[in-house]
């Protein structure tokens, strides 16, 4: 009952969230609402015993990618007026695609209905959600795991080409430069005459 | 043997390569040196073979000696057949030519292609070496396309003279035109036998009889009837008959010594030895055989005719040359094979020695060559004047003389023969005989005759040949002379030849001619009975009276018989008719191809018309990619929807 | 009883509410970033809910890439706005139709 409760209540506050997202003009708001859609999921996750991945929804995704979004939003002066303009030229047609869509994705659910699993109770007392992913993650999906590392490395360094923009006249120092100078760059010997100071 | 037989053909090949390449190197003496002396081994080595098949008989050799490649078994190699036809052959090619090669020093001597001359017609004779010692047709194709080749290049010698440009060009279309026929020829044998090899081909010549071709559905015709006549429209292209021959007389534009050797002597007759080679097919089609012997009756009695009424001194030879050859294909259309070669063979001497003549007198004129600026060059080139009344006598068939038999033999085995339409023929062998004697001397007695109708500057200059011209002419009258004594009797009616002539029962007139011979004097005697000689006795009085006695009356009789006259001088418009027809047409084809095919077609339909047709698409298409990223999201949401629906609606 | 079903239907609500956002947003890049988001936690939500109700926790490794791509993504495609932003003192897409064809 409690968990039908807590359902109801977080589905009702994401789907709230969701569509405040598309319905704001002002993009700090729909990110806003965005942050808000991924903590109620998160918590939806949690009442599916997926614990690590809705920690991780709320570290990485709200801790960072909205941050970053926010930030964004916030650093582009962005005129939200001209944003508005021809705000309901497509709503018919996105409606219906909408409408399609969820009709579609409800017509297999209706249909398959019957045949959808019951919950099956976890494995174990002790089962640890965070343990089990972490036997799988590191040992029969290692590659893919190797290969997210690097695609995020990939995406570090993409992030930063793109946005690195060299301005002149910004001191700086070479250190490259610096390590490899010898002596004789620096100091000219000169030989000269010795001066009668009398 | 095998070892003398790749001697043969490989001596002037490398004498002709070192000529060539080299030539400058060794010099104009060592050019002609080196050629000389490995012609004249070839020549010894083949007097040498020619003397072994004489005591030995059948076939001497028939091997191959390398095989270029195996290809769905059909083998095809390189190989000798050495029988009696093909020593004759052999030493056939290999004396005139070595003659010409002597003769050449004199009438080249001032040219600077000198080397270069050496070196193809060394290359010449291991062509032709290589076309009659063939055991298989590969070999033959291989032969018959290098003669044509060679002579392709020497007939454009001087190839800074658009008139010699024009006439190799002319020559090597129309041999294309015969090859084309040739390679079919061949290729149909192949079809049908499944081999190149002769012996193989006549064994198996009963598959070639069976068949059947249908070149127009619903039309069988018989096998060995096309591939022969295929064969045979080869060998008029080689051998210059109606309606191929009008590259033989342009080929005059070459040097003269070229136009002894390949255009008289050797060359050309490689379509009376291709023939005689494959008289077990011939012998199978009637209708073949009477093909050839009608080609070479016409060819025969038209091309004297022109010869006639031409002036320079070679053309006449050359006309006389195409006429000559059209008798021997009318030896050869009578099955009288051994006859058609006999004739080969002396011609080849009196014609050579013909042409050599008329070179010493355009060397003697310093290379005029019309014959109505000439006269009276007896008492100043005496050799010269010997010899080519030696060689015309031996041409217009006088008794005794090598032509004399030969000819003869010719007619009367036409007057023998069964065929159908021998009795026109005979007729057309016959009236040739007066013709030939008419230009034969017409010539002799406009050039050698007469008055001197040359001027003083001329008179001064001439003398007598160098003697290494007069030696060749010499060396060459006396075969022409007595060669046709010596071998008629062994060689027509002595079954000399063997296998390598196969003739039916039926088709056999020699052997019935040879029930009358008793011998060649017998023969000789018997002729002052007979038409051949008087026609040309008369034909020798005709000549004599026109051009000697009354010299205006030629001028009248072309005047009143003015319509004939143009048809002869023009003879019979077979260029103009190429030139209208084919050239001028093949024009109008490639421009039509050309306007509609290439550039309606191709260029603006296929080429133009597929751009315009992507240009006029992309256009449209270009609408979709509207640059703006909302649209390509729309895009891929609504098929993403639509994606959905045609899983769900397809499951 | 919450069943499978549940979760399902939510995460179709979900991904349709963000595809209707891709076409009311269509001029705001950072919106339309957003909806992809929207779209991505909705797959993800199927992907956890399918993985705890089958008991195969590769559902949830599936999650933890997808989150993954989706944090790189969002990395880049915010320092691509950051780079057009500079370059054009806007990120209205009406703008940006330099690929027309």
């Amino acid at each position: 009952m409690i968990e039908s409760g807590i359902f109801y209540v977080f589905a009702s506050i994401l789907i709230a969230a969701a569509i405040g997202v598309i319905g704001f003009r002002n993009p700090v708001y729909a990110a806003l609402c965005l942050v808000l859609a991924f903590v109620t999921s998160a918590v939806l996750w949690v009442l599916l015993e997926a614990e690590f991945l809705g920690i991780v929804l709320v570290l990485v995704y709200v801790g960072a990618v909205m941050v970053l979004f926010l930030f964004v939003v916030m650093m582009l002066d962005i005129n939200t007026e001209q944003m508005r303009e021809g705000f309901t030229r497509y709503a018919p047609l996105g409606l219906l695609i909408a409408l399609t869509v969820a009709g579609e994705i409800g017509y297999v659910v209706w249909t398959r209905r019957a045949g959808l699993p019951e919950k099956m109770p976890l494995p174990t007392e002790d089962y640890s959600n965070t343990e089990a992913l972490g036997a799988v993650l590191y040992t029969d999906h290692v590659y893919a795991f190797e290969l997210a590392a690097i695609i995020l490395l990939v995406a570090i360094v993409a992030a930063i080409a793109l946005t690195m923009r060299k301005r002149p006249g910004i001191k700086a120092q070479n250190i490259a430069k610096q390590v490899a100078t010898r002596a004789e760059d620096r100091i000219r010997m000169v030989s000269m005459k010795a001066e009668d100071p009398s | 043997m095998k070892a003398a037989l790749i001697t043969i053909v490989l001596a002037p090949l490398v004498a002709s390569v070192i000529a060539g390449l080299f030539g400058r190197r060794i010099g104009r003496a060592g050019a002609h040196w080196i050629t000389i002396l490995a012609v004249g081994l070839s020549f010894a080595l083949s007097a040498w073979v020619l003397w072994q098949s004489m005591s030995f008989g059948g076939v001497l050799f028939n091997e191959s000696i390398y095989t270029w490649m195996v290809s769905d078994g059909l083998r095809m190699e390189v190989g000798f057949l050495v029988d009696r036809l093909t020593a004759l052959m052999m030493t056939v090619v290999t004396f005139v030519s070595w003659m010409v090669h002597i003769y050449t020093i004199g009438y080249m001597q001032d040219d600077p292609g000198y080397q270069r001359f050496f070196s193809y017609i060394s290359l010449f004779t291991f062509s032709m070496l290589m076309l009659v010692m063939a055991n298989n047709f590969l070999q033959l194709f291989f032969g018959w396309e290098a003669v044509g080749l060679v002579s392709y290049l020497l007939i454009g010698f001087w190839y800074k003279k658009p008139t010699a440009i024009y006439a190799n060009l002319k020559a090597f279309l129309v041999n294309r035109v015969g090859d084309f026929g040739f390679i079919l020829g061949i290729a149909s044998i192949v079809y049908f036998t499944g081999s190149l090899d002769y012996g193989q081909v006549f064994e198996r010549s009963g598959a070639l009889s069976q068949g059947t071709v249908e070149i127009f559905s619903g039309n069988a015709w018989s096998a060995i009837t096309v591939t022969c006549i295929l064969l045979f429209i080869g060998a008029m292209g080689k051998s210059a008959q109606i309606p191929l021959h009008v590259w033989l007389p342009d080929s005059m534009e070459g040097p003269t010594p070229i136009s002894a050797l390949i255009h008289a002597a050797t060359m050309v007759t490689a379509g009376i030895f291709m023939v005689a080679r494959m008289s077990p097919l011939f012998e199978l089609s009637e209708v073949a055989l009477v093909t050839v012997l009608v080609i070479g009756a016409l060819t025969a009695f038209l091309m004297g005719l022109v010869g006639v009424v031409q002036n320079d001194i070679k053309r006449i030879i050359a006309y006389s040359t195409l006429s000559q050859l059209g008798y021997m294909f009318v030896a050869l259309g009578a099955s009288a094979y051994a006859a058609g070669i006999f004739h080969l063979m002396t011609h080849a001497f009196f014609k050579a020695l013909l042409f050599l003549a008329a070179g010493s007198v355009i060397i003697g004129m310093h290379h005029e060559q019309d014959i109505r600026k000439m006269g009276g060059l007896r008492k100043y080139m005496p050799i010269t004047y010997w010899t080519a009344l030696l060689g015309s006598l031996a041409l217009i068939g006088f008794p005794g003389f090598s032509g004399f038999y030969s000819k003869d033999a010719i007619i009367e085995a036409v007057h023998l023969s069964h065929l159908p339409g021998h009795g026109i023929v005979y007729l057309a062998v016959l009236s040739g005989v007066f013709i030939t004697a008419l230009y034969s001397f017409r010539l002799i007695f406009l050039v050698f005759h007469g008055q001197e109708r040359f001027d003083e500057h001329t008179r001064s200059q001439l003398k007598e040949s160098p003697w290494v011209v007069t030696v060749p002419l010499i060396l060459l009258a006396i075969p022409s002379v007595v060669i046709g004594m010596l071998t008629i009797g062994p060689l027509l009616f002595g079954d000399w030849f063997g296998s390598a002539l196969q003739v039916l029962p039926r088709h056999d007139v020699l052997s019935e001619l040879g029930k009358e011979f008793h011998g060649p004097l017998a023969m000789m005697t018997h002729a002052l009975q007979q038409w051949p000689l008087w026609f040309a006795l008369a034909g020798v009085a005709t000549a004599w009276f026109f051009y000697l006695k009354r010299p205006d009356l030629p001028q009248s009789i072309a005047q009143t018989l003015a319509p004939l006259y143009r048809i002869l001088d023009r003879k019979y418009y077979f260029d103009e008719f190429n030139q209208q027809v084919f050239a001028n047409g093949a024009q109008q084809a490639g421009r039509l191809f050309w306007r509609v095919g290439d550039e309606t077609i191709i260029d603006r339909t296929v080429v133009n018309g597929s751009a315009r047709a992507v240009d006029w698409i992309s256009g449209r298409l270009r609408g979709i990619q509207s640059g703006y990223l909302y649209h390509y999201a729309f895009a891929m949401v609504i098929g993403l929807a639509v994606l959905l629906a045609w899983l769900i609606l397809g499951a | 009883m919450i069943g499978l079903s549940h979760y399902l239907v939510l995460s179709a609500i979900l991904f349709s509410l963000a595809v209707a956002g891709f076409f009311l947003n269509r001029k705001n890049v950072i919106i339309l970033l957003m909806c992809i988001e929207l779209m991505l936690l909705a797959v993800n939500f199927n992907f956890v809910a399918f993985s705890r109700y089958l008991n195969n926790i590769d559902g949830q490794v599936f999650v933890f890439f997808i989150l993954t791509v989706a944090a790189a993504e969002a990395a880049i495609g915010l320092a691509i706005l950051v780079v057009l932003f500079r370059n054009r003192r806007s990120i209205d897409v009406d703008d940006l139709d330099l690929m027309k064809g």
